[in-house]
This record gives structure tokens, sequence and C-alpha cells, in this order.
């Protein structure tokens, strides 16, 4: 009988006794539906940061003459006289109030610029290597600006993807590092116990005494202004990485130490299995589950971070464009009360905040193995 | 251990952390950025002056910089010590400039602290008791929201709504004039009426989290079996409720004692820059755009302070209410 055989005559709770670890927990977090709801926004949310040149009508720094400050643009169905035109968008036109010195704009219903789909546009190079010019949608002649555009002129819609990339991305590498540096020195703590476990506890208690936010501003301020952005992203993941590894380390320690009693590993130990074969063939498929799910609630903290310093102008700079710098535009309160749009980048910034809480936390569930099924 | 050698222990442990740590802040602080003689000839080259090599070594041995970075790291330590802090690039002392702001930043910290248990206690017993019913799920809902939302953008859309809705504007902790006057019932009612926002914003996160933790631990202490059996006996809800779950649900909160005021000092710092407030926080801030150095390291050597001393004061209140925490801690 082939094996295959084999598993179609399993019933289904059959397949629940071999299912392999991995397997059990995939199975508990897909009945998590907010989990798995959260985990295909945040695919979609990362798939468009890095690919925003097609689903952005225009580029991130690209300037629109004579559209400084325009409200979001509204898209419209049927036209002045009633008569249904499909999506469009009315031309704008601007006078200046001169009480306030805003631009009040209005629309032009003689103007009409239908949208198009799958345009070739603005031409960009991607990720700077391939050419391309091809866009979700645009408005031809017309502009089309989703979630209004700056005080230069930019569209915050196209920035606001643009941003993604730096701001989602950074929580990630950021975690990243967090792992690396967090899980060795907590791994080799716990594990060999002693003086290096002395060694590393104090440095992890030093390291959280000091208040955390203070800190992350004074190192941030030492990132000189006029690095460029790619040595500035590194900088400031380091910085974020260098505080947050120590809970990390910790935990793993801690885990270890729980672990390490067990009469499993003394069994492998007895039986000659050196120490990196004890770590990596016992000890971490036992704690692999509970670092996910640990890394995971760390990546919104680091996301925060890095908007807010870019928000205080300490962490990215213009002309890099992230969410925190976006909200730049909304430090004082006269903007935000002429321009509302300018808090759009929050909204963003929350709603991924959110989704990795959710997903962090159907995975918690998904990974506590005293869970019924 | 007794209890005197457990204090001992723990005043050597502190003494230990904060020079480490005063090792690190003067160390990030200070080196990256040049000595005061880079700035002095930076300035004086912009105005067109000439300083030869020479000049600047002079300066530099005046100012004693050119001495090793250690003893230049003792000097400032042993005249920390002694209470002083240096002074400002405007001239003024940093003492002074701390001083003032220490009593807000305490203020503030105390109150959040006390804000969000007395908000997040009740809460989290209500939607454990009320497991899955509207009102727990909108506790719940708004402590994902409390929790995803930055401090910063909380503390500006309050500040939006406010302005739109009462045309107030909120900034700082006084109105203006009622800075300076000396203390009155008036101006204590003034400053509540500046607190508030301040507060709402700060306390948010952590109560989101704390509802959160009395929440989950409270209903796996509730699915217990003695919670049954007492149940079955016919104890009053109530009663069996805030006697025995309840009690043990706080214990982890207790045991977070510990880590409240350097999480609240450090939290505090962005709300308080956003909204002007008169803490220590946008004090470090300014200092370190301004690169106003000796400022800088000693806000952040006072704040590390501040957090330590919190800590090892949880510590030893730990141990007074719970004396096996200092068992278990002589024995590790």
């Amino acid at each position: 009988m082939s094996t295959e055989a084999v598993t179609t005559a399993l019933t289904a709770e059959d397949r629940l006794f071999i299912a392999s670890q991995r397997q059990l927990i995939w199975r508990r977090f897909r009945k998590h539906r907010l989990g798995v709801f959260s985990l295909f926004v945040l695919l979609a949310l990362y798939l468009v940061a890095f690919t925003y040149e097609f689903w952005a009508p225009y580029g991130a720094i690209t300037q629109h003459k004579g559209f400084v400050n325009t409200p979001p643009t509204r898209i419209r169905l049927v036209d002045s006289e009633g008569t249904f035109r499909g999506p469009f968008v009315y031309g704008l036109e601007f006078e200046l109030n001169l009480e306030t010195f805003e631009r009040v704009y209005t629309e032009n219903t003689d103007e009409i610029h239908p949208i198009r789909f799958f345009p070739r546009g603005e031409s960009y190079r991607f990720w700077g290597r391939i050419n391309g010019s091809l866009h979700l949608f645009d408005a031809g002649e017309g502009k089309i600006f989703l979630l209004g555009s700056d005080n230069l002129g930019r569209d915050l819609f196209s920035r606001i993807l643009a941003g993604g990339r730096i701001s989602l991305s950074i929580g990630l590498i950021g975690v990243l590092l967090t792992f690396i540096i967090g899980a060795s020195l907590g791994g080799l703590s716990g594990f060999y116990g002693g003086f290096v476990d002395i060694v590393i506890m104090r440095i992890t208690e030093i390291l959280s005494a000091i208040p955390k936010i203070p800190l992350w501003i004074a190192l941030a301020a030492i990132v000189p202004r006029d690095w460029p952005v790619a040595k500035t992203y590194f900088a400031i993941t380091v910085i974020l990485a260098t505080m947050q590894w120590t809970f990390l380390a910790r935990a793993v320690r801690a885990k270890l130490l729980e672990m390490r009693g067990h009469d499993y590993v003394t069994a492998a130990k007895i039986a000659g299995a050196s120490d990196l074969r004890v770590i990596f063939d016992h000890l971490l498929p036992g704690y692999i589950s509970f670092l996910i799910v640990n890394l995971t609630l760390a990546v919104p903290g680091m996301i925060l971070a890095e908007t807010a310093l870019s928000f205080l102008g300490l962490g990215m700079r213009p002309p890099a464009v992230s969410w925190g710098t976006l909200l730049e535009g909304a430090q004082n309160i006269s903007n935000i009360a002429l321009r509302p749009w300018m808090l759009t980048p929050a909204l963003f910034v929350i709603v991924t905040v959110l989704m990795f809480n959710f997903v962090g936390d159907g995975l918690r569930d998904a990974a506590d193995p005293f869970k019924d099924m | 251990m007794s209890f005197t050698g457990y204090l001992i222990q723990r005043a050597l442990y502190a003494v230990f952390i904060l020079l480490a740590i005063s090792f690190i802040v003067f160390m990030i602080v200070q080196l990256p950025r040049g000595d005061a003689v880079d700035r002095i000839v930076a300035a004086q080259r912009a105005m067109g002056d000439v300083i030869s090599e020479e000049e600047e070594a002079a300066l530099r041995s005046q100012f004693g910089l050119d001495r090793p970075i250690l003893v230049q790291y003792a000097d400032w330590g042993l005249d920390f010590l002694r209470g002083d802090l240096g002074r400002s690039v405007l001239g003024l002392r940093v003492n002074q400039l701390i001083r003032e702001r220490l009593g807000a930043t305490l203020l503030l910290a105390f109150m959040s602290i006390i804000i969000t248990y007395a908000v997040a206690i009740p809460i989290g017993i209500y939607s454990a008791t009320h497991q899955y019913r509207a009102g727990d799920y909108f506790w719940t809902f708004l402590g994902f929201i409390g929790l995803a939302t930055p401090n910063f953008l909380l503390a500006l859309i309050l500040l939006f709504v406010f302005h739109r809705l009462f045309g107030l504007s909120i900034g700082g902790l006084f109105s203006p004039g009622m800075e300076d006057a000396p203390w009155s019932l008036a101006k204590l009612l003034d400053l509540v009426n500046h607190l508030w926002i301040p507060i709402i914003v700060i306390v948010t996160a952590n109560t989101a989290a704390t509802i959160r933790i009395m929440r989950a631990t409270l209903l796996d202490e509730l699915g217990k079996q003695y919670v049954v059996t007492a149940r079955a006996k016919g104890v009053p809800y109530g009663k069996m409720l805030y006697k025995y779950p309840v009690r043990l649900a706080l214990n982890p909160i207790v045991n977070s004692l510990g880590h409240v005021l350097p999480v609240q000092i450090s939290g505090q710092t962005i709300t308080a820059i956003v909204l002007n407030l008169p803490t220590l926080g946008p004090l470090l801030f300014r200092a370190l755009i301004t690169e106003d150095i000796e400022l800088a390291t000693s806000v952040l050597m006072v704040l590390s302070l501040m957090a330590v001393v919190g800590v090892i004061l949880a510590d030893i209140l730990l141990t007074i209410y719970d004396p096996r925490i200092r068992m278990e801690k002589g024995a590790q």
C-alpha cells in the first residue's frame, strides 16, 4: 500500500494525531478569523508598499505645479447634467482666500477627466533598476489626489504608499536584528549559565534601566543630518534593535533554563550530542513558536518608534519618505485644522499596528500546546 | 536573607547600575559630537577668524579636554555627584533648569500611574466577568485602538478636536500669565484644567495593556476548579470574586510595579514634546537639537536616576508586601 493510500484511509482524528507541531499551530491559527484576516491585510500592505510604483498614480516626490494643498479629489460617476459617465474627476480651479491666504479649490464642471485604468503614466525606475511607466490608474490630463496633496503639490496617496516601504520594512529588519542579537545572547546565557549568564544578564538589566524613549532620542540625535537615506535607515534600525533585544534575550534565557532541565535534554547529552546539536535539534524546535509570537508582537513597537522618531525630525528625514516624515506635515495645529487630510498617514500606522497585534494574538493562542483543537 | 541585608544588597546593586548607566550616557551624548573646543573653533572660523593648531591645543588643555576620555568621565561624574551639573549653552545653570521641571515630571508620572490602575483594574474585572458580551467587546476594541495609536498622534488629534470644539489651546500646564503667579485655588484649578488632556494621552496605552493583562489572568483564574467549588458551596458570586480570583489575578500587575516608573518616564516624553509640557522630556529634546551637551547629558542622567530609584523602591515595597520575593532573589 502506498503512503498516499494510508493517508487517505486515515480519519480526520487520526490525521490530528500524526500532525507535526507546525501543522497543529497552522490548524489552530486558521480558526482565529481575525488573525487570518489581519495576516491577509498585512500581506497586501507589504505587497503594495514594495511595488508602490505601480499602485500609485504619481511618483513620491513629483510636484504638481498649481496643485498645492488640494483637498482629496472627489471621484464622480454622474456629471452635472445627470448623464452617467463612469468614474471621472473634474478639473480644479482655485482662488486665494484673502483672509487666511489659503487656496480655495473649486471643481470646473466643464473639464471632465475620465479615470484610466492601467495607463502608461509617469515613468519610474522600479527599485532603481527596472524602467517602467505602467500604473494602476490615473486621470489622464487631469489630476487625481485620492488623499489630497501637500504644501509642495505632491500627491499624498502616492507618498503614503511609498512611505510604507520604509515604515513597514524597518519593523521587519529591526526585528530580524533584535532576533539575531537577542536569541543568540539569550541562548548563550540560558544554555551555559554561570559567568556568561551573569555578564549578559547584567548588560540587559543596565540597558533596560535607562528610560527607553529618552535614550532612543539621544541615540537618534547622534545620526548626522547629512547622511544619505540608506545609511540613516540602517542607523535607525540598529538603534531600535539595540534597545529591543534585551526583552527577547531574557525571555529566551528563561525558556531555555526551563527546558534545560527536561529529561530529553539530559538524555541527548548522555548520548553524546554536541552542544550545537542539543541547541538546534532538541531545544530550538521547542521554543521556535514562542520566538515567532514574541517577534510578531515586537514589530508594531518598532514601527511606532520609527514613526515617532521621524515625526520629531530625529529618524528618517526628507527626502526620505516614511509615514513618520509624512506626519511632520501635521505637526502644528493650524496645519491640521486647515488640512485635516495631512493626518491620513496616521491611519495607515494604526491599521498596520492593529493587524500585527491581531496576528500576534492569533499566533500566541495557536502556539499554546495546552489549547484544545 | 535578612531584610537589612536585602536593603544593602539592593542599594549596592543600584549603585552598580547607575555607574554603568552614567558611563553609557556620557559616551553616547558627549563622544560623537566633538568637544566644546571644536565648536568654539568652528564658530570663530565661521566669523572669519584665523585659529592656529597651537591655539586650538592651548584651548583644549585649558578646558581639560586633552586628557584621556576616562579621566574626563570621572571628572564629570564627580561633579555630578557633588550636584554641579554645569551650565547650558545659554549660560543658565543646569541644576536650576532641571529643578524647575522635576516636579511636573514626577507629578505627571504619579498621576498617570494612579489613574492607569484606577481605570484599568475595574474595567479588566468587568471584561473578564462579562466575557464575549457587548461591554467586553467594546473595551477590548477600545483597548486595541489605544495600543495601536501612537501617543503623539493621540495628542495631536485631541489638540485638534478641542481646538475645533471649544477653541481651546491646551499646550502647556498653565494658561498664559498663570505660570508665575503664586499658588492659589485659581492656579490649582487652572493646572487641573490643563492636566487632564496630557494624562489621557499618556495613560491610554498603558491602561489598554493593563486591561488586557487583568482580563486574561482573571479569566484563567475563573476557569479553575476552586471557583466552581466555591460557587457550588453557595458563596455569593461577588464575595467569591473579590476574595479569591481577583486577588490572585492582581499578582502579575503587582509584580510589574517595578517597571512602572521607567515606563511612565519614557512614555510621557514624546507626548510632553508635542504638548509642550514643562517636564524633562522636552528639555532633553531641545538640548539634543541645539547640541547643548552638558544639559542633555545631565537630563538623560537624571531621568535614568529617577527610573532606577523607582525600580529599587518598587522592589523594596514588593518584599514588604510579599517576603517570598526576597527569599527567591536571595536564593539566586
